[in-house]
């Protein structure tokens, strides 16, 4: 009996006895739920250009931080770093078109998802053969990225926003907004969809494929980017970072591996929900359910729509 | 249809015609196999031209070195008078031709419209900014994509189906939207393969009329490849026949059809 309220009942008692707590587990949540979707959303990019999935992603977002910090570093103005960083994204997208995925085109989905595990490796060497294997601090203030924090009083105690999390939202949310638009209602973004569909066909109707790829890379590598810097100004920049990347997998999970708007549904709901499910009911187990609650929350979602919230529907005539 | 009739270059002329694609001695071998071996023939503008032959002839393999999927290992193509090198199929869509595939390739999470509008891809120069921005000279642009695109949908007579996703459709309109997605691209050279495959004799009537109105209509060339032969040999103005990657026959419908060969091809003969 004990055992079932404590499931059942108690954290809802805690909720509406320190609503404060509430608001500030949930907007902790909601900002990592916007940074999972960011990485989510550099996944869906190429998923649906090329039909990968791309390993690398997660790498990616250490690189791009890594790269901006590591010039910064070596006395390069901090927005000139940021450019130059832009470009090393396009570089890595070029290369990876010209050396990995034409060599690669028409192999089967897995023979390029385990190139991108390669790409990985190559990433990860690369960056700590540069820039030292040391975690290093973002350059969030030479980016006029705001720092400090909120104090709102309400519900009878203090909701305490930081800044950098507010800038971190609205950037990452302008970003989908863009990307969403570009994708349902330009020639660049319906080409990027029917690729998605058929090489075959987009070869077809004059869409060069070798094109479209360095496009949706190089889009991938600027959103690795933004996401390196926003997670990099929470914690640091690290080589840590590239398994938090893993928790996009969940997400991807929940909003179909094909769909902007479910990267960003999806991440809220993994972000909000381990929060949640570790300030109320992870005390029973012993603490620590972060690292998993994520991967059960999309387990569950797959039994019962396993295209995700807003994946494509798997259309098949037999 | 306006705009359409704009784009038609009059009606077809074909006693003056000229050659607008030139096969010439092409090659094309599979890691030793032959697949084409010394091919020649010609398309004239304006006409409708059969490519026949029996099951692993080469007829598709000949379409996709015209669309530059396969680069023939010896020989040339010359479009419009010029000969090209181991061309892209975007570089071959961007200079005119437009072609339909043997197990339809479409785009299947898309509207019917969307899939027709991508064949206007090389049609749109707009800035992408302005597109992004839904405004001015992109919004212009995309508004006149929209109104010829739905003036095929309206000859093709698939207005019903003009926001289903093309995967839920069957077969015989999958294959229309097909037609429908390669006529946007106003192609001077159309490639069809096998359009009536899999088709019941309604359907078939129906593609007929589509690909005499298109050529009559738009004045498009059309190379295709049938196994139809009653079909065949009513649209076509010539036919060219290949066996086993060779060319065994060219000429009339009439003319082919009393050559010994193409009879020996298709009936089996004992040698």
């Amino acid at each position: 009996m004990d055992l079932l309220y404590s499931i059942f009942a108690d954290p809802f008692v805690q909720m509406a006895g320190a609503p404060d707590l509430l608001v500030q587990t949930v907007w902790e949540g909601f900002v990592g739920g916007i940074l999972y979707a960011l990485i989510a959303l550099g996944f869906v990019l190429i998923f649906k250009a090329s039909g990968v999935f791309n390993f690398a992603q997660g790498i990616m977002v250490v690189f791009a931080a890594l790269t901006l910090v590591g010039l910064y570093e070596k006395g390069v103005p901090a927005f000139l770093a940021l450019a130059l960083t832009i470009g090393v994204m396009f570089v890595i997208a070029a290369a990876v078109e010209r050396v990995v995925l034409r060599p690669l085109v028409n192999q089967p989905d897995i023979i390029l998802f385990m190139a991108t595990f390669g790409l990985t490796y190559l990433l990860i060497g690369l960056g700590e053969a540069i820039f030292g294997g040391n975690p290093k601090v973002m350059i969030a203030e030479q980016l006029y990225l705001p720092k400090g924090a909120f104090d709102i009083n309400m519900l009878g105690g203090v909701v305490t926003l930081q800044k950098i999390d507010i800038a971190a939202a609205v950037i990452a949310l302008a970003m989908i907004a863009c990307l969403s638009i570009f994708f349902q209602y330009t020639r660049i973004g319906r080409a990027l969809r029917a690729v998605a569909d058929s090489h075959k066909a987009a070869l077809s109707v004059g869409i060069s494929l070798n094109q479209i790829w360095v496009i949706v890379w190089f889009l991938a590598g600027v959103v690795a980017l933004i996401t390196g810097i926003m997670w990099g100004a929470r914690s640091d920049v690290s080589f840590a970072l590239q398994t938090v990347a893993l928790k996009a997998l969940p997400v991807l999970v929940l909003g179909g591996f094909t769909s902007i708007p479910g990267a960003v549904v999806g991440g809220l709901i993994i972000g909000i929900g381990e929060k949640i499910g570790e300030f109320y009911w992870g005390p029973l187990v012993g603490g620590a359910t972060e690292s998993w609650l994520a991967y059960c929350i999309a387990l569950v979602f797959l039994m019962f729509r396993p295209q995700g919230l807003f994946g494509e529907r798997i259309i098949e005539r037999i | 249809m306006s705009a359409v009739a704009e784009m038609a270059h009059g009606p077809a002329t074909r006693a003056a015609a000229e050659a607008l694609l030139t096969v010439e001695n092409v090659s094309l071998t599979f890691g030793g196999v032959g697949a084409l071996s010394d091919i020649s023939f010609d398309i004239r503008k304006g006409e409708i031209r059969a490519i026949i032959g029996p099951n692993g002839a080469g007829k598709t393999s000949m379409l996709n070195c015209i669309n530059g999927f396969y680069h023939p290992r010896s020989g040339r193509i010359i479009f419009k008078g010029k000969p090209r090198q181991r061309m892209r199929p975007y570089e071959a869509a961007s200079q005119g031709i437009a072609r339909t595939f043997q197990n339809v390739a479409l785009f299947k999470g898309m509207s019917t419209l969307d899939n027709i509008l991508t064949g206007r891809t090389l049609k749109m120069k707009r800035n992408f900014f302005w597109q992004l921005l839904r405004h001015g000279p992109a919004m212009r642009e995309e508004i006149e994509h929209r109104i010829y695109c739905e003036e095929i949908i309206d000859f093709l007579e698939i207005e019903h189906i003009r926001k289903t996703p093309v995967g839920k459709l069957p077969y015989g309109l999958q294959k229309r939207v097909e037609l429908g997605r390669a006529l946007a691209m106003q192609p001077d050279l159309l490639l069809l393969d096998e359009p009536m495959a899999g088709m019941n004799l309604e359907e078939k009537e129906d593609m007929c009329r589509f690909i005499l109105d298109v050529n009559r209509h738009f004045g498009t060339t059309i190379a295709l490849i049938e196994h139809d032969m009653g079909v065949v040999m009513d649209i076509s103005d010539r036919v060219v026949v290949l066996e086993y990657g060779h060319k065994i026959a060219d000429g009339t419908p009439d003319e082919v059809k009393a050559d010994r060969r193409v009879i020996d091809a298709y009936l089996g003969v004992s040698h």
